[in-house]
């Protein structure tokens, strides 16, 4: 089916419901057993052989000799892929593709200019430190700031937002505002650092290739390999059962997957390849810095008449897409006058590309900053000034919200969070050496729909088998999924055989931008709808009056086993979702409220959070737990953005200084003392037929704007570059005592 | 990693023995160790295994001090009551450093003898006079935001990274060794790591073969023990600017104070101008500035480490107050 219409009432909406309950998940034994296997650990044959990459160690050249003889030399070497003897590939971009070792020329640091195979892995690693090559260096733009003079316009792309959008006269309007704001903001490079690095193990069977790879959306990756390997798509098969975080970093497919393919062909023998925690900062993708110009024009009571964001990020000259992070500035508030631009600029570094909310997490550290530095201007409550500017519609699209209940989620989160106690001028209350501040910041982001299909068997003895090329990255997928098919036939959770990561399953969305749940759980109900329409055709009831529950289905006072009702051989049914005009009538979004309070050290000016409430409406939640735990995520993230994460580019070499975790810096448990997520009850009809809305980029969606709010109210620094390290507020701080 | 030959030492002079072979390393927790010889900053032909030797108790020495064994665990000397209760600096200065894990594995001989975080010296594709002499020193240039402001040369600009070091310092440890002949030495703390100067690549006084057996604390001295370690989050982070210190003061005199610092200089660092300002003086903003004027003195940033300058002054503010309050 595809999403045309609202969704009336359906069997979720049944009171028992086991969709929503805080259900364990059901892989969590299987994961702290270390039973479930990854990308890396599976098939251990004999035959096995182990890839390493050799990065391209300049910014931007060509490669002018590469001396293989004593990494050949070296024991247990089997094969040395260079762009001398790797075949030739199909192209696109970074989304279609990822051919390899195609030329002699570098694009980026860190491209691999070579991949050594050898028995063992310590052996592929040690032989892959004695391949010389030898470079042409050419200049290359690397540094986003330095390089904003070369910034163009993406292309409209189909199916994606345009770069550019304006309603009215923002110019006139801003210049005749009585109230301007004018700031510009920077984010940091960032980088996914998710727990498991990419990996592939490439098996070949004929012409037949079988890649066990970390990749959130499989059947994407299926077509992009064949597309890269020039082969028929049936005779890729992708399998990822379980996945060690992704966060945008497994999208698309890498180099990892590519590299053990050719080499394992070229063999005919299994090749197996991890990328190196410090390779993986260069070789994959990561979120680009921007620069963000915000302007908000009022009225004297603080309601916008002009709002303008315009935003540079940068990608390769090859790349087309961008970090767009406008695109809340486009629906969050009210405003007659609005302009937002996105601009690239081409640069030589590795390529830029999704990171777990891409636009919103960089992009509403610059609107809710600025929402903040608004509020302070017109001495105003920060939520007042955004109750003021609540819309009744889509501002630019000017057609309604599918559900919308952002001031709900301001207003219970500052009755919880004790948002009556912050003192509204800043540097006013200490404890002890610290000086300490709350923040508050809206968060807001898109909620989209992907096709996706499903299958269902209900077999004799009681089972029902879902399959999906969906993929579970440690979101709590399997657990979900296993909750609405439990829902939907009347059967308990344990009845349900979920199977996931395979793309000899039909087609599914994949995981990524929220989309995830709400896609593969809207084919996987469509499925059992059909399968619950088949039931009661075969226990000849009403298919609209039989109910499910405890293994039978009942209808009119009569009651049958379902296992009664499926003949030997089971019955099946399939299921699709796809988008449609909903998503055209009603302006979509997820949407919720943050609140940190932090301390700031008078002395030192160390920044820590102290405790941190978001408080959500995203739709049905489909698991208390999980869904909590997504958003915990997310709001970690926020603070990682806020304080501590970026990539330091050297413009020398063109590559990220910091390329390890012991210098590029997430949040650790220190960091992260009280934190909660509530989840206010919504229904979203035009959302899909779960009532659902994504939920798995909301929690990072102006987490971190509502640390820099808060640290501004600690001690009065505003710092617009991003992340807030102790040297950024270290100027404003009081003389000692 | 390349291919070594590894032996587990049964004794103290086998091992020192086996060492004088050029290309050999110690390896006790290995946490440092590993991760350099898998990015091949280290590569030794031969790893001499000190873990079963007789080096991981604590005792009491007979002047009323404690002698630390040098497979002694992180984890194991930062609990020991002796330790909490006499050299309360050098407990909270161990649990400041790295996380809980290898703080297990971490021991006290292979965290004096850590190498520099210095990204530039991790990367062997860059240049790095500490790694590889004579190649120059891309942190110079380059992102230096960790990087030292004082004890520097124009060869090298990193910081030592141990927490537990700047605590020994401020206590006058001593490094006890035992050389491939058999001879044993003392080598003041203070004496033990060595300034870049010209030869950044030699980081400490021991020779060849020469291994850590014990690090002996003297007696505490009197007076408040504070360890304040400054960094970018609150855990699992080396530091930008630490404070070791030891200070004796009552009714606002201060009567004697040991300052050590981390993440400024190339070794623990500690200036005894500084301290001789302090002793005697009255426990005031005037003292505190002054005993900063002779910390920094000198002191030079090279772009994105400038913060550290102005963050150590304020930090020995602080933690002087701390120590001299009544």
């Amino acid at each position: 089916m595809d999403m045309n219409a609202p969704i009336g009432q359906n069997a979720l909406d049944d009171p028992k419901s086991i969709v929503g309950k805080p259900l364990d998940r059901i892989d969590g034994r299987l994961k702290v057993t270390g039973a479930a296997r990854y990308a890396y650990e599976f098939a251990q044959e004999t035959t096995t052989t182990y890839g390493y990459v050799v990065e391209a160690a300049i910014g931007k050249g060509r490669i002018r000799s590469i001396d293989t003889r004593a990494a050949e030399r070296s024991p247990g070497v089997v094969l040395i892929l260079t762009h001398r003897n790797t075949p030739g590939q199909g192209t696109g971009s970074h989304h279609e593709a990822h051919p390899v070792l195609t030329d002699a020329n570098v694009n980026y640091y860190g491209q691999p200019a070579a991949f050594v195979v050898a028995e063992t892995f310590e052996q592929a690693r040690a032989a892959a430190y004695l391949v010389r090559v030898d470079y042409e260096r050419v200049a290359g733009k690397y540094a986003l700031e330095s390089n904003l003079k070369y910034a163009g316009s993406p292309p409209a792309q189909e199916g994606q937002p345009h770069p550019d959008s304006a309603v009215g006269d923002f110019t006139g309007a801003f210049a005749s505002a009585p109230v301007q704001l004018d700031v510009t903001y920077t984010t940091p490079l960032q980088s996914h650092a998710m727990m498991e690095p990419h990996a592939s193990m490439a098996v070949w069977e004929g012409d037949k290739l079988t890649l066990h790879t970390a990749n959130q959306m499989l059947s994407q990756g299926q077509e992009a390999v064949a597309r890269t390997l020039k082969m028929p798509v049936e005779n890729v098969r992708l399998i990822s059962p379980f996945i060690g975080g992704g966060f945008g970093g497994k999208l698309w497919v890498n180099a990892d997957a590519i590299l053990a393919a050719i080499a394992a062909r070229q063999l005919n023998r299994p090749v197996k390849t991890a990328l190196t925690r410090q390779q993986i900062f260069h070789v994959t993708t990561h979120r680009s810095d921007t620069v963000q110009r915000i302007r908000l024009g009022t009225d004297r009571d603080g309601r916008i008449v002009a709002i303008g964001h315009d935003v540079f990020s940068g990608n390769l000259p090859s790349e087309q897409s961008f970090e767009t992070a406008a695109m809340q500035t486009r629906t969050l508030y009210v405003g007659a006058n609005r302009l937002t631009r996105h601009r690239l600029v081409p640069l030589d570094i590795p390529i830029a590309s999704s990171m777990r909310a891409p636009g919103e997490a960089v992009g509403m550290l610059a609107l809710e900053c600025a929402m903040d530095e608004l509020a302070a201007k017109l001495n105003l409550d920060p939520i007042d000034l955004r109750i003021r500017n609540e819309p009744t519609e889509d501002p630019e699209k000017h057609i309604p919200y599918s559900s919308r209940h952002l001031i709900a989620c301001l207003q219970e989160g500052a009755k919880r969070f004790g948002w009556d106690k912050r003192n509204p001028k800043p540097g006013q209350v200490a404890d002890g050496r610290w000086l300490v501040g709350m923040g508050v910041a809206a968060a807001s982001r898109g909620n989209p729909l992907r096709t996706s299909k499903a299958n269902v068997r209900l077999d004799p003895d009681g089972i029902l088998t879902a399959k999906m090329a969906m993929t579970d990255i440690g979101t709590g997928t399997y657990t979900i999924m296993t909750q609405i098919a439990a829902e939907m036939l009347g059967l308990p959770p344990d009845r349900i055989r979920m199977e996931l990561g395979d793309t000899r399953f039909p087609e599914a969305a994949g995981s990524g931008g929220s989309f995830g749940a709400a896609s593969a759980g809207s084919a996987l109900f469509d499925a059992c709808e059909t399968l619950r329409a088949k039931l009661a055709g075969a226990a000849g009831m009403d298919p609209k009056a039989a109910r499910f529950a405890d293994g039978n289905i009942e209808a009119g006072g009569r009651s049958k086993r379902l296992t009664d009702l499926v003949g030997n051989a089971g019955m099946e049914a399939d299921g699709e979702i796809g988008p449609g005009t909903t998503l055209k009538d009603f302006s979509q979004q997820s949407y919720g409220a943050h609140f940190a309070e932090v301390a700031v050290d008078m002395d030192t000016g160390e920044i820590r959070l102290r405790r941190m409430l978001g408080v959500f409406t995203a739709g049905r939640i489909l698991n208390e737990k999980t869904a909590r735990s997504q958003a915990i995520g997310g709001m970690v993230f926020g603070i990682g953005a806020a304080l501590e994460e970026g990539l330091n580019l050297d413009p020398r070499f063109g590559h990220f200084v910091n390329h390890d975790l012991a210098e590029y810096h997430v949040p650790v448990h220190a960091d992260v003392p009280v934190i909660d997520a509530v989840f206010l009850p919504e229904l979203d009809t035009k959302s899909n037929p779960l009532k659902s809305k994504g939920i798995g980029e909301l929690g990072i969606s102006g987490a971190g704007a509502a640390l820099a709010n808060a640290i501004y109210n600690a001690c009065g620094a505003r710092v617009r570059d991003y992340p807030i390290t102790l040297d950024k507020v270290l100027t404003v701080l009081p003389v000692q005592a | 990693m390349k291919a070594f030959t590894y032996e587990r030492a049964e004794t103290i002079t086998r091992a020192a023995a086996a060492a004088v072979k050029p290309g050999t390393k110690f390896i006790a927790g290995g946490t440092n160790l590993l991760d350099l010889m898998k990015l091949q900053v280290e590569t030794p032909s031969q790893l001499v295994d000190i873990n079963r030797l007789p080096l991981d108790k604590i005792e009491d020495t007979s002047d009323g001090g404690l002698r630390i064994g040098a497979t002694v665990r992180n984890s194991d000397l930062a609990a020991d009551p002796r330790v909490r209760r006499r050299y309360g600096v050098l407990s909270r200065a161990l649990l400041s450093g790295a996380s809980a894990q290898l703080r297990n594995k971490a021991t006290t001989g292979g965290n004096l003898l850590q190498r520099t975080r210095c990204y530039y010296f991790y990367d062997v594709t860059k240049p790095c006079n500490k790694r590889e002499p004579g190649s120059g020193c891309a942190a110079l240039g380059g992102f230096n935001r960790i990087h030292a402001v004082l004890g520097t040369s124009e060869l090298c600009i990193a910081t030592h990274p141990s927490d537990m070091a700047v605590a020994m310092r401020a206590l006058d440890a001593n490094v006890e060794t035992l050389d491939a002949e058999g001879k044993a030495r003392s080598i003041p703390i203070a004496d033990f790591h060595r300034f870049p100067a010209r030869t950044p690549q030699i980081e400490t006084m021991l020779k060849p073969g020469e291994i850590v057996t014990a690090v002996t604390l003297p007696p505490p001295p009197p007076g408040t023990q504070i360890y304040r370690k400054v960094r970018d989050r609150a855990s699992y982070a080396f530091a930008l600017v630490s404070v070791a210190a030891i200070v004796d003061a009552a009714g606002g005199r201060i009567r004697s104070a040991r300052l050590a610092f981390g993440g400024l200089a190339s070794k623990p660092w500690r200036v005894a101008q500084a301290e001789e300002r302090l002793a005697g003086a009255s426990a005031d903003a005037e003292a505190f500035d002054g005993a900063a004027n002779a910390v920094l003195d000198g002191a030079r940033g090279y772009g994105h480490n400038d913060f550290k300058v102005p963050l150590a002054r304020r930090t020995l503010r602080a933690v002087l107050t701390e120590a001299t309050r009544a």
